[in-house]
Parts: structure tokens; sequence; C-alpha cells
């Protein structure tokens, strides 16, 4: 039995992997810690002493509230980033689409194993944030088992058009303006720190067409046990799902007019 | 009756937009063939070269390999293929035998299959002892060396070389030489572009001479030099700027001459007769050589500019 091609792909990304992942499983480590010892526990006691706050979070600690919206936007800035640089550099510096595409290898097999990577890394990425809120006991819960998984999804939600926009480039110029433009802007206000119902209705749909808000407020309710309709959740996953998959297809064909032209 | 041919093509085109980068060219390789694209920046090698290697759709024509039809049946073609592209694509992070055993994976090799060939490969080329070591501090040369093992990893029927040795020093083209040599010694099918002629003399059984999307000429080295030039050049250098008043020497003591901004080329059967007839008419070049003719004559000959600028 022979092994899928984007499985025998995905050995490439591995032995990349292999020389750098020690280096970036620190800082990895690191960031969380530092956010929630600074959010969860800073500016959650300022948070937490102002009454009805508990109410508008939904009932829990600031720290409980942050912590969830961590894991997506982790896996949110790990699919982008991914997505960006490392595409580009196959595609144009390191020329490596190009050896595959003079293979049996077709666009969708590098476009599935890109998928599959991105899965990967951002899995790992949340796993780590998951095992650091294990450290905080408002936080700790079985819920963040499941929480891995809906913060990969959210990855790839970002991961996949990401993806289909850098490998259309010539050059990577616009890479550090969508990370200063709209990662970043999404981290703020995608939900994951404050519930958005606090801002202008403007902003706030905005921020509920995004996908982020949805990974949030499925890795908050997993979590933290609050209670999510079996619809709104079904609604959150098909939206991420959406995005992911829409964006695969566009990449898949960039790909192809890309490296068969 | 010969056998069928590995490549044929008839009227191939390529089209960038507006901009036709190969203008209708027909050519045939058959099995066991060295054959050359031969042909200056530009000319349309590279873009012929991804249309063979099926990687790039053809805009007009016809194109078979093996038989086959290219936009039908790509991936069948390029799982018999071995393609060295003119820019290397390497992974420079990896090692050597990494970057084997990985491309080998895409050709769906079983892991210890790809592993006894890039053993074997790296020893064609002479790179064992630097299978452990990464791409990126390999010498020019050897990383060509390494991208035509790898481009063998899938045993193919036909070898693609895209300007295999622009840019190395000549004992780096004399390794690669020897090399692809023996690889047309054990039958293997090659297709390389050069703009060395020198390297398609060498190489080539035949070749094409290519100009601004265009076959300009066809045959053997030996045959197009016989066609398009004499057995002899005389190569007078005059001081300089002075070589449009010494043309006059160059006139009627060969069977033709190329004013060229450094020196004056005379075309003739017998050189040193040749440069006897200058010399007794008066002529007093500052040196002058008498050597073969060589496929860089015989593309002065067709496009009235030499190939390598
Ligand atoms: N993807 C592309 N889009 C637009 N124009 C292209 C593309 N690829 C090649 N060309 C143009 O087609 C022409 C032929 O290019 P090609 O690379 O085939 O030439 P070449 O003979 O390989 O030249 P060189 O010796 O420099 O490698 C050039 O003018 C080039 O600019
Ligand atoms: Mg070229």
């Amino acid at each position: 039995m022979s092994t899928p091609a984007p499985l025998r792909i995905l050995e490439w990304n591995v032995a990349v992997y292999r020389r750098v992942w020690r280096s970036s499983l620190l800082t990895s480590f690191l960031q969380p810690i530092l956010y929630l010892l600074a959010m969860g526990l800073g500016v959650g006691a300022l948070v937490n002493r102002n009454t009805g706050s508990g109410h508008i979070l939904g009932g829990v600690s600031y720290i409980a509230f942050v912590a969830p919206g961590l894991l997506a936007t982790t896996a949110m800035m790990v699919g982008a980033i991914e997505s960006l640089w490392p595409v580009y550099d196959a595609l144009k510096w390191g020329r490596q689409y190009e050896a595959m595409s003079a293979t049996p290898l077709e666009p969708g097999d590098i476009v599935a194993a890109h998928a599959l990577w991105m899965l990967f890394r951002t899995g790992i990425a949340a796993a780590t944030v998951a095992a650091v809120m294990a450290l905080f006991p408002d936080v700790r819960s079985l819920g963040l088992i499941a929480a891995v998984p809906a913060a990969m999804l959210s990855g790839i939600a970002f991961a996949m058009p990401l993806g289909a926009w850098a490998i259309t480039r010539d050059r990577e110029m616009s890479f550090p303006l969508i990370q200063r433009f709209v990662i970043v802007p999404l981290f703020l206000f995608g939900g994951a720190f404050f519930p958005l119902s606090q801002l202008p209705l403007l902003i706030r749909y905005i921020g509920y067409s995004t996908p982020l808000w949805h990974g949030v407020q499925l890795c908050r309710s997993l979590t933290n046990g609050t209670s999510l309709s079996a619809l709104a959740a079904l609604g959150h996953i098909g939206y991420l799902v959406i995005w992911a998959l829409a964006g695969g297809l566009l990449m898949r064909r960039f790909a192809k007019r890309r490296l068969f032209a | 009756m010969s056998p069928e041919p590995l490549i044929h093509a008839t009227g191939l085109r390529k089209q960038f937009g507006d901009f036709t980068a190969v203008d209708g060219i027909d050519f045939n390789v058959q099995p066991g063939e060295a054959f050359g694209f031969l042909g200056p920046n530009g000319a349309g090698k590279s873009s012929t070269m991804r249309m063979i290697g099926c990687t790039s759709p053809i805009s007009g024509g016809t194109l078979r390999l093996f038989g086959l039809d290219p936009a039908t049946h790509g991936r069948d073609i390029r799982r018999r293929l071995g393609v060295v592209p003119q820019l290397d694509s390497l992974d420079q992070e990896l090692t050597v035998e990494e970057n084997l055993i990985i491309y080998g994976r895409y050709f769906d090799l079983s892991r210890a299959e790809a592993r006894r060939r890039a053993v074997e490969l790296l020893d064609f080329v002479q790179l064992t002892d630097r299978a452990k070591s990464r791409v990126e501090p390999l010498s020019g040369g050897m990383k060509r060396r390494v991208t035509i093992a790898r481009s063998l990893i899938n045993e193919p029927d036909l070898l693609l070389l895209d300007e295999p040795t622009t840019g190395l020093d000549p004992q780096a083209r004399h390794i690669l030489w020897d090399r692809l040599y023996r690889l047309k010694q054990q039958g293997v099918t090659l297709v390389l572009t050069t703009h060395y002629m020198d390297e398609a003399e060498q190489l080539c059984d035949r070749l094409v001479v290519m100009d601004a999307g265009r076959i300009v000429a066809e045959g053997s080295p030996r045959q197009l030099i016989e066609q398009h030039a004499t057995r002899e050049v005389l190569e007078l250098r005059f001081p300089a700027g002075t070589n449009a008043d010494n043309e006059a020497y160059a006139l009627g003591i060969g069977d033709r001459h190329e004013v060229l901004p450094d020196r004056i080329l005379v075309y003739a059967h017998n050189g040193d007769e040749a440069l006897a007839k200058a010399i007794g008419a008066g002529a007093k070049p500052e040196s002058a050589l008498v050597r073969r003719s060589t496929l860089e004559d015989v593309f002065l000959r067709l496009t009235g500019r030499t190939l390598v600028e």
C-alpha cells in the first residue's frame, strides 16, 4: 500500500521542522505564560473588582474569560504566519514547489499537504497554550482537550486563504501589512479580550464576520463548559470550515496557475 | 524505419499574454539520443523545456512524449522524466541525502528503495562523502551534481537538463560532462539546453539552434559546422578602433568574413594560407590565430550575433 501523496509531502515539512522545533518551543510556552499572568492576573484583578463584570463575562472570572481566547488567537497567528512567508519561500526562494511540480505530484497534493501541515502546527501551538492554561486553577478543565481541535480549525480558517494569497505573490511586501492591519486588529478585537457587545454596532458586526470570533466562541464554551446551543456550535464550526475550504480551493487554483504556467 | 520518437513536437508554441516565447517549432527526439537546444538568452529554451517537462501547458501545435499528450497524461509522463531545472531547487537546509530521499518519495518510492537509490546515485556523482552534509555550503558544481543525482532517483526514461553547467568553472563543467556522457552510454535519452558551443559539441548527437523562439538550424554538430561555417577560422586582432580600416585585408582571402567589435573573423578552408595572403597584402595585425570552426561560428552566421555577449 502506498502512502497518499500529501502525507509523502509532509515528510519534507517534518525534515525541515526537525531542525528548528526546539528553538520555537520555548517561545511558544513563554508567550502564553506571560499573557495569562499579565491579562489574567494583572488586568483580571481590576476587572473582577468591578461589580457587574461577572455578568458581562458570562459568569466567569476574567482569566477564565481571556485564556480560551488565547487558544484561538495563537492558532490564528501560527496559521497566518506559517502560510505567508513559508509558502512564498517554497515558491520563490527555495523553489521546493517547483521541484514538486516536476514529479507526479499535483497542485491539489501540495495544497492538501499544506492544510495538514497547518493543522499539525496549529495543533502543537494550541496544545502548548492548553498545557500552560492547565497551570491556572480557574481555567483548568477537561474541556481544554476539546478546545484544541477547535483552535486548529480557527487556525486553518486563516491559513488556507492566506496561503492562497501568498502563492499568487511576486513580492512579499504585503505580508507585514497583513500582519499589522489584519492579524493584530483581529487579535485585539476578535472577542478574545472583551465581549464584542461592548463595542459600537458596526465594529461589532465586522468582528462577528471574522473567523476568529467564531473560533474564540467555540474555544471559550468548550473550556468553560458554558452553554452553547448545538445550532450555534454547528454555525461556528461550519463558518470556520467554509473559510478553510474556500481558501484551500482557491489556493489549489492559484497553485496550478502559478506552478503550471 | 526509425523507432517511435520519445518526443514529437510540431508547430509547438508558447505564449505569455501577447508575447510569443516559442514560435512554432518542430523536432523529434529518438530513444537513446542526446539532443540539444542551443541559443542565447531569451531564445525560448527554458519555455520549451518546461512544456516538455509537462509543467507548462502548450499554447499551440502538438506535443507528444512517449506517445502521450501532456494535457491529459501530465502525471504519467512526469513519472518517467528526470528534470534538472535551470535554477537549482534543492532544499538548502536539508542534507544531500535527505534531498534525494524526499524527492524519491514524491515518486512514491518506498523509503528503503529511495535510500538505496540515493546511496547509489551519490556514488555515481561522486558525492558519497557529502551525503550527510547540508546542501547550502556546497559549491555550485556540487549542487548541480546533487540535482542530477536527484533527477535520476525515479530511473527516468528521459532526462531534461536546462543549462546544466552554466556558471560553473571549467573543472566542474568537465566533471559534469563526464557524468552525463556516462548516462548517455548507459542509454539514457538526454535533452539539454545550453549557451555553450563546446558543451553542445561534447554532448549532443543532434541539436537545434534557437533564436527568438524559432529553430534556425538543425543537425549534428559536425553537419552544422560543415553547412554553415568553413573548416577553419582565422581571427585577426588589429589595434582598437581600426577594424574598419583593416577590413580590406580580409576580402578575398577566405570564403567570407565577419567584423566583430574586437576582431575580424575570416572563414577559410585553410586558415594559415589565408593568414599568409593577408600578411602578403601588407596587413599588420596585433595578433592572429587559426582555429577550427565551432558552433559559435554557426550561430554567428545564422543570426549575425555572437552567442555569449
Ligand atoms: N512566465 C513567463 N511570463 C512572461 N514571459 C516569460 C515567462 N517565462 C519566460 N518568459 C519570456 O519568454 C522568453 C523566453 O524565455 P526562456 O526562459 O524560455 O528563454 P531561455 O532561452 O531559456 O533564456 P535563458 O538562456 O536566459 O535561460 C523571454 O523573453 C522571457 O522573458
Ligand atoms: Mg533558460
